[in-house]
Parts: C-alpha cells; sequence; structure tokens
C-alpha cells in the first residue's frame, strides 16, 4: 500500500515550485501539488493561432437572463441562510482598465458549514435548506458587480490527508471578447489556510497570488445588517492592440 | 494593469453553471440544425465526466454581434425559463455527463469556419481554447498545422448533420488547444 501523502510533502513540493516561479500571472496547467492537474493539462505547448475572428468577440448577456434577486443568496429560500452576512463587490476591467460593462458575472460557494449542495460533496457538515450558494449578475456602468451572501466555510478534500480548502467564493466572469474569459477563485483576507493549499498557491508569483484575496472594506459594512469585501478583477486576454487590429 | 489569476471550476460547479437547454443553440427540428457530440477524454484515456464546455460562435449568416437570452430567467419565481425559441444567442455552455460524454444542436456558423470552445474542468487550473472545425477548409490555422494535429480539430461526420468531435486533454491524439495572448 502506498504511504498516504502527508501535507509535509504537499507543502515541500508547494515551496519547491515558489522558489522556481516564473512570476506569471497564471497558475501553470502542470501543478503537481493539486494532484488532478496530472492527467488533465496538455503536454503540447499551445499554439497562437494566425488568425481569430470568433475569440474577438463574446457573448451577450442582458436583462433577461438575471433578475435582480440573483445577486442576493441570502433572499432563495423561505428562511435566512445561518452564517455570517456579508456583501462582495468591485469592478471588472480589462488590462487598460476599462470596465467590462452589462457582462455577466456568476458566483457559486459552500455554505457557513462548508457544503456544497452537491451529492458528490460527502463532507459530514449540515447542508442549510435556506442556502444554495449560487448567484448572477450583469456588470453596471462602470463594470461594477456587487453580491449580498454570507461567508462560506473552509472544507476538506481529498488531495492528500488532512487536506483543506481555504474558505472561496467561485466567479465566473465573461469580457467583451471569449478570449478574455475567466474562472477563478475569491479568497478571504488573513485565513490561516493559504500556506497549505495546492490550488492558491498554484499561483505562484507573491504579488499575482494577493490579487485573489479580497480586501476587507468597513466602509461597505453596514451597520447591525452586514461585512463588506472589495474585490476587483483585470480579464486578461487579447492585447488591446491585437483585438483593434483584429489580427 | 495585471490580471487576476485563473484558478480551476473545481468539481461542485454543476448546481451554478449548467442551465436547461445550454447545449440547444437552435430548437429540435430547426431547419439546417446540426448536433456536434464527443467524449472529454484525460491523459489516462478515461472520460471526464466533470467537464464544462463552452462554445460560442457565428449565426449562419456569419453574425459575431451575438444576443442575449442565453440563460433567460422566469420573473415570478427565478427558475430558468429556457431560450425563446427564435434568439439565436452564439453562446452554449454544456457540462459532460457522467460518461464524459457532451452534445451540442446548433447551425453552420456563417463566414467564420469554426465554434470556439472554452474547456473547464476540475483539475484544469486554467481553462483551454480549442476550435470545432466543420471541414477541413483551407483556414490559416489548419494550414499551419501538421496532419495528424490538425485532424484534432476537424468534426467526423457521422451521419446527416451530426459530427463528432472529441477533446482529449493530454497524450496520443492531443488536441490543439490555442494561445490567444
Ligand atoms: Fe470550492
Amino acid at each position: 500500500m502506498p504511504e498516504p501523502l502527508s501535507q509535509e510533502t504537499i507543502s515541500r513540493e508547494i515551496a519547491a515550485l515558489a522558489a522556481e516561479s516564473d512570476g506569471g500571472d497564471h497558475p501553470a496547467r502542470d501543478y503537481p501539488p493539486y494532484r488532478s492537474s496530472g492527467l488533465r493539462h496538455p503536454h503540447r505547448p499551445l499554439v497562437a493561432p494566425p488568425e481569430a475572428y470568433a475569440e474577438l468577440r463574446g457573448p451577450v448577456f442582458g436583462a433577461s437572463d438575471v433578475t435582480p434577486l440573483d445577486a442576493d443568496l441570502t433572499r432563495q429560500h423561505p428562511g435566512e441562510p445561518l452564517g455570517e452576512r456579508i456583501t462582495v463587490t468591485g469592478r471588472v476591467t480589462d488590462r487598460d482598465g476599462r470596465p467590462v460593462r452589462g457582462q455577466l458575472v456568476e458566483v457559486w460557494q459552500a455554505n457557513a458549514s462548508g457544503r456544497y449542495p452537491h451529492q458528490r460533496d460527502q463532507h459530514p457538515a449540515p447542508l442549510d435548506p435556506n442556502f444554495t450558494g449560487t448567484g448572477r449578475c450583469l456588470t453596471d456602468a462602470d463594470g461594477r458587480y456587487a453580491f449580498t451572501t454570507i461567508k462560506p466555510g473552509a472544507y476538506p478534500w481529498k488531495n492528500h490527508v488532512n487536506a483543506w480548502r481555504p474558505a472561496h467564493i467561485h466567479f465566473s466572469v465573461f469580457g467583451t471578447a471569449f478570449a478574455q474569459r475567466l474562472v477563478t477563485q475569491m479568497y478571504f483576507p488573513g485565513d490561516p489556510l493559504f500556506p497549505y493549499d495546492p490550488i492558491l498557491q498554484s499561483v505562484t508569483d507573491d504579488k499575482a497570488r494577493e490579487r485573489l484575496v479580497a480586501a476587507y472594506d468597513h466602509g461597505l459594512s453596514e451597520p447591525e445588517w452586514s461585512l463588506g469585501y472589495r474585490w476587483d478583477i483585470v480579464l486578461d486576454g487579447p492585447a488591446a492592440t491585437w483585438m483593434e487590429e483584429g489580427r | 494593469m495585471r490580471p487576476t489569476p485563473s484558478q480551476t471550476v473545481g468539481p461542485f460547479y454543476g448546481y451554478a453553471l449548467p442551465f436547461g437547454g445550454g447545449g440547444d443553440l437552435v430548437p429540435p427540428g430547426h431547419p439546417g440544425a446540426i448536433s456536434v457530440h464527443g467524449y472529454v477524454y484525460d491523459g489516462a484515456g478515461d472520460p471526464i465526466p466533470d467537464a464544462l464546455l463552452e462554445f460560442w460562435q457565428a449565426d449562419e449568416a456569419g453574425n459575431l454581434d451575438g444576443k442575449p437570452g442565453s440563460m433567460r430567467r422566469d420573473d415570478v419565481d427565478g427558475s430558468f425559463a429556457g431560450r425563446d425559441g427564435v434568439t439565436f444567442t452564439g453562446f452554449a455552455r454544456v457540462a459532460t455527463d457522467l460518461a464524459g460524454h457532451w452534445t451540442l444542436h446548433t447551425v453552420r456558423p456563417g463566414e467564420v469556419p469554426y465554434i470556439a470552445v472554452c474547456v473547464f474542468a476540475r483539475g484544469l487550473l486554467h481553462h483551454l481554447y480549442t476550435r470545432v472545425y466543420l471541414d477541413d477548409t483551407g483556414d490559416a490555422l489548419l494550414t499551419a498545422l501538421p496532419a495528424d494535429r490538425r485532424a484534432t480539430l476537424v468534426a467526423a461526420p457521422e451521419r446527416d448533420g451530426v459530427y463528432r468531435f472529441d477533446i482529449r486533454l493530454q497524450g496520443e491524439g492531443e488536441t490543439v488547444f490555442l494561445d490567444l495572448g
């Protein structure tokens, strides 16, 4: 029988890969400490197409695709969910700082106990009948999104013995070009689980990794109601010149 | 400005991202409708039951403007109302089933010779782009590739109006994935 995979082993691998970080903005698709990446990353280098048409444009969403209630994850059931009520807001921009307007932002998250209402999630923590944990909204004219939700709990997973995900909210964001598509995770400041988590640490550049962590913003907190977090999102993708030339 | 890093979609997106009729860009019986289907495989050749595919394409006239309404909502109870059956939005989203299989119902894009694809999965830290070509046209990307790699981007006709397109994330027959800058 193989030795159970310990946190020490994973942490050693994380440290080794951090030491040789190339300072990239995104995780390498091949990141061995995250064991599931092993068989799910291409071996061949990506190919730059000589021409792109469709990828420089992108899907459009509108008023019919969301209801105003979709952005409030605490009001999707008859009762209030358990947990610490929070608001999360920020701006979606491109790399030149231009707002991404009227585009779709989707979120999903575990409940306050760290449990997803998914039948493959077998974490023995309670489901909350008043919380599903999904939301969506369109960005406004300034590129701003806003959600009301509860703070998700940490949860265990099977990557290695004693693997725990730091609390996070999954985000899916569309840009104006399909090539700007982003799926990522937002984390909460000061979480003691950060150094142990191979998914967060797959972003090996310190500065890049910090961009995944929201800021607590006391000015966004509402008296007697909720705590506020601010998190801005910058979409990668074709350089502005590339898009203008329509190469 | 530096971009926000990507993170994996993870295993539990299933109750958040897929929506009813997500793969049906056109309703059944639509004139000129085609079906494109296939499997997503990992480096061991095993089908991936928790991949999420997004498709984006021009309409039959080659229009890439896109339209709202892919995930139309019911204003009364907040559920998904389904597409209106008239508007071609250009956007589709399909999760692979437990067998690793997916199906897209659409029409041939006009002018632009391919359907753009974005692949997400647990274990994949950063999504991947590829393209479905319905014919081995003289498109610049296909021409630039050696024959065996080119073949990974061209859907195989199975029968009238039905095409097969498998995606292999790694190893033998690995799909060509794109660097879009
Ligand atoms: Fe998660």
